[in-house]
């Protein structure tokens, strides 16, 4: 775990994120507030390009009233929260047994090769983020991948890779339905 | 004609919203047991039933409802676990996604059974789509007077609320899930006290699979005698199945409790056979944590009996020579496939998904990943086969919660029924591990 830098609070949720944030708070009872922590991280992720920096989690345990490294450790614990920054798109994509069946293992082995990255590692273009993920429940319609909140199924041949990446180029970040 | 009590209406265009919903008969189970029925009455259905928790540990249900402690003046609260992580289980995510109103139905009826004025359902964050047509669902349901204070003028108040994950597979262990839920890492309690006497805000608690919920209405409906009408024996009432690998239809099938095996794999109906013409060589039939089975111990037990798709078919045999039902992940591999990489990829998986608590797991799980990664790779050793079965068995049994025993499992499972593709994999790895690469030899026979 690196070390956490002096932070500035200078991290501002929108009035759309701290309305949610709100109702997610009102889900608990009186001094019960820190259960909207990890709903409130979805949240600080998708306001602030995709990840959560020490700062945006400061921020959040101050909303809590709750100590950083209450925050930090959650955030450290659950495998959707990135820590460093991604790129546009982050692929996660399904690597356990059930797809690899239907063919992940390929798939992930095309993607490294067409996207020029490993595990983990972001596009120079800055465009995609590769990174495997377990089970999605989704075993039926693999292989397949995570882009924030959207599945993409059935991607069982290198055609429908490439017209997957194809318009994941020209797609811009999804927005989550209550920062519409 | 099999009967269907999750899915009967599941296709049809708009179900998944209230009006839809209500008019095949959504709903009438909160109507006839918030003003027809006392809460107990509810649990004496669900006991009657013989419903079995649907998430994999098959305990009854009525049974861990009557355990719930209710002290004066204490809130208690039904959690539902949709958590659904463990691999090749889809069967949750999609009755979710196409009837959310089912299960939304299914809390309000349970919730009242229980006594609990505050419920929640934990879904896993990958599934935030999932939690967005719920909460849709919720708050049609809220708009109708079907949550909130004095439901259908019965003087029964119950706010639902869905909570998110975010992604750990030991958080659908029920109090990895409790810990998360109060804000926390996923670290399984240790057990006593239960959910039941201190589970959620130190309070309570009753957990249950989304499939178990959904069963309820029905039951509420019909009467717990008739769900018990269903199905053989001790495994009472329809299971959803999730299906998948070299099959030709995967997807979600509901079926009545004992359908045979042979005829779930290969019938139009179901499973529909093993794809581009292949042999069926192996299944896992509960979920990665289940033991595998090659053709001949999936197809019949030991003793040469059909197996059934049952609680107690499938365990018939022990681990010796059966498995589990467990949360009815179906898994289906053909004959190319190599069940050293999947053993490897499964150890993978409990690798990354052990909270670190309990050192047996912590260590074990890294062990077993990385001599099966050595032995897929070419580079096993002569005794490599025989420490994968040591370290799986000081797992086994000396851990907080059943992540340990979920990842020994598998591992020793595929070596007592495959231990010659392991061996083949160390003595010619030259061969094991060239592109393509397919073994051909011989299949062991179970010995005791």
């Amino acid at each position: 775990m690196h070390k956490m830098a002096e932070t500035t609070n200078e991290v501002k949720f929108s009035e759309a994120a701290m309305a949610e944030i709100q109702r997610y708070i009102n889900h608990y009872p009186e001094g019960r507030q820190k259960s909207a922590l990890l709903p409130i991280l979805h949240i600080a992720q998708a306001e602030f390009g995709g990840w959560v920096s020490p700062e945006v989690m400061d921020e959040i345990a101050r909303i809590l009233n709750i100590k950083p490294i209450e925050v930090y450790e959650v955030a450290t614990f659950y495998t959707m929260f990135n820590l460093k920054p991604v790129g546009r798109h982050v692929l996660e994509v399904c690597r356990t047994g059930p797809c690899c069946l239907r063919g992940a293992d390929q798939m992930i082995d095309m993607l490294k090769q067409k996207l020029g990255i490993e595990e983990g590692e972001t596009t120079a273009d800055g465009m995609f983020t590769l990174k495997p993920v377990e089970c999605l429940a989704s075993c039926g319609t693999g292989p397949m991948l995570q882009v924030r909140e959207t599945f993409y199924e059935n991607l069982d041949s290198e055609e429908r890779l490439d017209a997957f990446l194809e318009m994941m180029r020209q797609k811009e970040v999804e927005t989550p339905v209550w920062k519409k | 004609m099999a009967i269907k009590i999750l899915t009967e209406h599941i296709n049809v265009p708009g179900i998944e919203t209230l009006e839809v919903y209500r008019k095949h008969g959504g709903y009438r189970s909160v109507e006839k047991a918030l003003k027809t029925m006392t809460p107990d009455e509810v649990v004496e259905e669900v006991k009657t039933s013989g419903l079995r928790g649907r998430g994999g540990a098959g305990f009854p249900t009525g049974m861990k409802w009557s355990f719930l402690a209710k002290p004066e003046g204490v809130p208690r609260y039904l959690v539902c676990n949709a958590d659904e992580s463990e691999p090749g289980t889809f069967k949750d995510r999609w009755f979710m996604e196409h009837n959310p109103h089912a299960l939304v139905e299914g809390m309000i009826t349970s919730s009242y059974a229980l006594g609990a004025n505050t419920s929640y359902i934990y879904i896993r964050g990958e599934l935030l789509f999932v939690l967005r047509i719920l909460e849709k669902a919720i708050a049609e349901a809220y708009a109708a007077g079907l949550l909130g204070k004095n439901i259908l003028g019965s003087g029964y108040d119950l706010d639902l609320h869905v909570a998110p994950g975010g992604g750990a597979y030991i958080c659908g262990e029920e109090t990895a899930l409790l810990e998360s839920l109060e804000g926390k890492r996923g670290n399984p309690r240790n057990k006593p006290p239960f959910p039941a006497v201190k589970g959620l805000f130190a309070s309570p608690t009753v957990v249950n699979n989304v499939e178990t919920i959904a069963s309820v209405p029905w039951i509420v409906n019909n009467s717990g005698a008739e769900y018990a009408k269903i199905g053989v024996g001790r495994s009472t009432g329809t299971k959803l199945i999730s299906a998948s690998g070299n099959i030709n239809k995967p997807g979600v099938y509901e079926i009545e409790l004992g359908v045979p095996v042979e005829e779930f794999i290969y019938s139009d109906q179901y499973c529909g056979g093993i794809w581009k013409g292949r042999e069926l060589k192996a299944v896992v039939p509960g979920g990665s944590s289940v033991p595998i089975l090659p053709k001949n111990l999936i197809l019949k037990t030991a003793a040469g009996e059909d197996r059934l798709m049952t609680y107690e078919s499938l365990s018939d045999g022990g681990f010796v020579s059966g498995s589990m039902l467990g949360s009815g992940a179906f898994i289906v591999f053909d004959e190319e496939q190599c069940i050293v990489r999947n053993t490897w990829n499964y150890a993978r998986f409990y690798h990354h998904e052990s909270c670190g608590q309990c050192s047996p797991c912590r260590e074990g799980t890294g062990w077993m990943e990385r001599v099966l990664h050595r032995i897929e790779h070419g580079h096993g050793h002569q005794q490599d086969i025989d420490l994968l079965v040591s370290v799986a068995k000081q797992i086994e049994g000396n851990t907080i919660c059943p992540l340990g025993d979920a990842a020994a499992w598998p591992v020793a499972a595929a070596i007592r029924h495959f231990r010659h593709e392991f061996e083949w994999h160390i003595n010619h790895p030259k061969e094991a591990t060239a592109p393509g690469a397919v073994y051909r030899g011989q299949l062991d026979a179970v010995t005791a």
